[in-house]
């Protein structure tokens, strides 16, 4: 054989390798989407699972109430309900359920369900970490608190179609709150064979998992691969395009990126931070830059000199130059944070009240004593071992330096020292972050109220408290949105915390996929997801 | 120890109400007091009733071991094979050919590969095979496909150890009386080498092995997380991350028993191969 026949035979034989079908090709073409979702969630229980990538997964197997719209997360999207009203206070509110609303083994979704689930989840003995999301429902606090018994709580059965829940007060967001998983019903005779309704562990979501949702569980095999399939039983299943999802656990955000590259996934949930700027510069289509509803913020310890004057937290606040992180560290996309509260809530804008000022910052410095940092104690600024934490704290030190003159001392400590050592209060400056769990500016707002077990700055004000509390006895939609905003300005004028950033989310997905949209709480219902073909 | 560090496998940027926290802790055990607990998880270890795990409910530390076991006995198994199939040759070749091209160029890339740790071992694989040119899947571990750049990556690790090993211990064995005696009687060096000095030389090796294998199938963290392989070592690490107590109990428990038999075994291979250190 000739030199050039051999050529020609070994391109050949390459041809074949350079047209065939990625798994992400053919996945497509049978509707199957694969999903790169960070890492193994510890539970698929709506009312045990406290993790982000679980309750993606969750939220394919289950329905509440009321859904998530397709993309808009302040409108309410009917559920297991298909109609709902509340008794012109928006203390009341009656769901009336749709009759073919079925759970996956066929039996009807009923009031009765939801009963028993909202009694599982605010039971005391299940230990819930979202029980506190129900505490808007009358009394729910003081039973899973142990205080009153689960008949005192505002649930009840009209009849088997019809729920009625009484809130402790006027809330007229209340069909955003009802979206989140924590709401969600269990199929209580499968719980009950799993060991009963108030076992911490039990595993009926690893053996038989029986949902209402617009899928079923297919395959669950730990650190390896979740699959769901289209769930025929499902009330709106003429909607689903899917055949499956399968969620793949990869932990290494390098390894889940390459897996996109080499057509094994069609979503990347988190990419490797260095390489957004480039995606972002050389125009990346797969690339997702949306705004998130979350906050990246300091918090300082106001129980602690000099950080208990309101000028030193304020100069230290505007010596911080929001715009060059973003623009020149995180590279994300992300906003410089003006309030503390994210855009995006229907009805509501924060007070933009946070400004870099650098000449400010010096005058409030020497107003509280410090003239050019003389004699400003040495603080130490706090943060979880990361390399986007350390460059943003290396950068605010710098930042401190040069405006303000004084010297602080950044130290990393591994997650869950971290955790400790700031709620312990045993910190000066300290790192943080929160993310709303739904569209209203209370799940912001409220946890800086005095001695609410988030705050941890020790920082406390009555008339902050006041408007807070006040604003859920509150009826006019309008009104109450203002209060808070009266208590926002309170907040950051007092300024216990360093608003930084506006969080975005960065992800890559498939420019086939249709349907997808952004979102504020990162929520696409998969039902309207499909693959043009 | 595990209790002086601080954090609970609990512990989470939101807090939970106190009440809340407190049957949590009392539901996983963390309520008693310390010398209780110790007890109580050494006895459960005993009994084998193992106990339920906090940061992974609806199952118990043995349901994990049992579930990760078999993977991370299959790749450190697969990666051993590979680490002796290059590495033992590689050696022999190095020793046999003493000073020229057949033993400086294995023995740099040798050295190199003793250098590089597998995080860095690992990407460039998957970059090369996996990405450039599409050979294997870039992680998982589905069908045999899935298998090949783990076990690469975590066999070429040990390669490298086991080459140099028996370089070492071949070149001491074939200067030994009984090699001259072998080349004496008109053996040729092929036989020489495999016949008589092999079974010596490698000993180095096989005591190396025992650790060896409780390590790759133990130590293969790493392995397991560039490659998204559900194996137990991610389970180890992350049960300390977690500080996750019963998790941690079982799986050093685990280990320990893994090692005592792993360096057994090797034992009686070495006294099977030696007959030096046989007592009669």
């Amino acid at each position: 054989m000739k030199l050039a026949q051999i050529f020609a035979l070994g391109a050949l034989a390459i041809i074949p390798c350079l047209l065939a079908n990625t798994p992400a090709d053919e996945a497509a073409q049978q509707q199957i989407l694969l999903f790169g979702n960070s890492s193994e969630p510890p539970s698929l229980d709506p009312h045990i699972n406290a993790s982000v990538n679980g309750s993606r997964i969750i939220n394919c197997l289950m329905e509440g109430l009321i859904s998530y719209h397709r993309d808009n997360d302040n409108i309410p999207e009917p559920g297991v309900a298909e109609t709902w009203e509340h008794d012109g206070s928006y203390r009341v509110w009656t769901f009336h359920f749709r009759d073919n609303a079925r759970w996956s083994n066929g039996d009807p979704v009923t009031a009765n369900d939801f009963v028993y689930s909202y009694n599982r989840i605010l039971n005391p003995e299940l230990g819930a970490r979202y029980a506190q999301l129900l505490y808007t429902i009358k009394n729910a606090q003081a039973y899973n608190e142990s205080k009153v018994p689960f008949s005192d709580v505002g649930i009840r059965v009209v009849d088997d179609s019809t729920l009625e829940i009484e809130l402790e007060g006027p809330t007229p967001h209340f069909p955003n709150i009802v979206k989140h998983a924590s709401w969600f019903p269990v199929h209580p005779p499968t719980i009950e064979s799993a060991g009963g309704m108030v076992k911490q562990d039990s595993n009926w979501t690893r053996e038989n998992y029986v949902g209402n949702g617009a899928f079923t569980l297919m395959e669950w095999s730990m650190n390896k691969v979740i699959i769901v399939e289209k769930n025929p039983l499902y009330w709106d299943a003429d909607t689903v395009r899917l055949k499956e999802v399968h969620f793949f656990p990869t932990e290494n955000a390098n390894t889940d990126n390459q897996r996109f590259d080499a057509g094994s996934n069609h979503y990347v949930n988190t990419i490797p931070s260095d390489l957004i700027p480039t995606y972002i510069a050389t125009g990346e289509p797969s690339l997702r830059v949306e705004p998130y509803l979350g906050t990246y913020f300091y918090r300082f310890n106001t129980r602690k000199k000099p950080l208990d004057d309101v000028s030193v937290r304020q100069a230290l606040t505007m010596a911080i130059n929001q715009r060059a992180i973003v623009r020149r560290i995180t590279k994300g996309g992300q906003f410089p944070a003006t309030g503390y509260t994210p855009p995006g809530i229907s009805g509501y804008e924060a007070p933009e009240l946070v400004k870099y000022n650098p000449r400010d910052a010096r005058n409030l410095l020497a107003e509280a004593g410090f003239p050019e940092g003389k004699g400003f104690p040495k603080l130490t600024l706090i943060y979880n071992t990361s390399e986007a934490h350390r460059d943003i704290a290396i950068a605010i030190q710098q930042m401190w330096k040069s405006i303000l003159g004084i010297d602080i001392d950044l130290r990393n400590q591994e997650w869950k020292v971290f955790l400790d050592t700031v709620q312990q209060g045993d910190y000066d400056i300290a790192r943080a972050g929160w993310i709303g769990d739904y569209m209203y500016p209370d799940t912001f707002l409220f946890m800086w109220t005095t001695g609410n077990g988030n705050n941890e700055t020790g920082w406390s004000n009555t008339e902050y408290d006041k408007l807070i509390s006040n604003s859920y006895l509150e009826a006019n939609a309008e009104k109450r949105l203002k209060m808070l905003y009266d208590a926002e300005t309170i907040l950051l004028e007092e300024m216990p915390i360093a608003p930084i950033y506006f969080y975005t989310r960065n992800y890559r997905l498939d420019t086939r996929v249709i349907g997808w949209n952004p979102k504020f709480l990162d929520n696409h219902p998969f039902k309207y997801v499909y693959f043009e073909n | 120890m595990i209790k002086a560090t601080p954090g609970s496998p609990f512990d989470d940027e939101r807090k939970v109400p106190p009440a809340v926290l407190e049957k949590q802790m009392e539901y996983y055990g963390y309520g008693d007091s310390l010398l209780n607990q110790y007890w109580n998880l050494l006895y459960r270890h005993v009994t084998i009733d193992f106990p339920p795990i906090a940061s992974v409910p609806g199952l118990t530390s043995g349901d994990i071991i049992r579930e990760h076991f078999g993977t991370s006995i299959e790749l450190g198994l697969l990666g051993m094979a590979l680490a002796l199939l290059i590495g033992i040759p590689a050696g022999v070749l190095a020793s046999w050919k003493k000073n020229s091209a057949f033993d400086y160029i294995p023995m740099s890339l040798s050295m190199t590969g003793i250098c590089l740790p597998t995080f860095v071992i690992g990407p460039i694989l998957a970059l090369v095979f996996a990405l450039q040119l599409k050979w294997t899947p870039v992680s998982g571990w589905f069908g045999w496909e899935y298998r090949i750049l783990p076990a690469l990556t975590l066999g070429l690790f040990y390669a490298a150890y086991i080459a140099r090993m028996t370089r070492g211990g071949m070149l001491e064995v074939l200067s030994l009386d009984y090699i001259r005696t072998a080349r004496a009687k008109g053996l040729s060096g092929a036989a020489v080498v495999l016949k008589h000095a092999l079974r010596g030389g490698i000993m180095p090796v096989v005591s190396f092995l025992g650790p060896a294998i409780a390590g790759v199938i133990s130590g293969s963290f790493v392995v397991e997380t560039i490659f998204q392989v559900p194996g137990l070592g991610r389970h180890f690490v992350q049960a300390a991350l977690n500080r996750d107590h019963s998790l941690i109990v079982t799986t050093v428990f685990f280990y320990a028993i893994l090692i005592i038999v792993a360096n057994i075994i090797v034992d009686i291979v070495q006294v099977y191969l030696n007959p030096k250190l046989r007592y009669d």
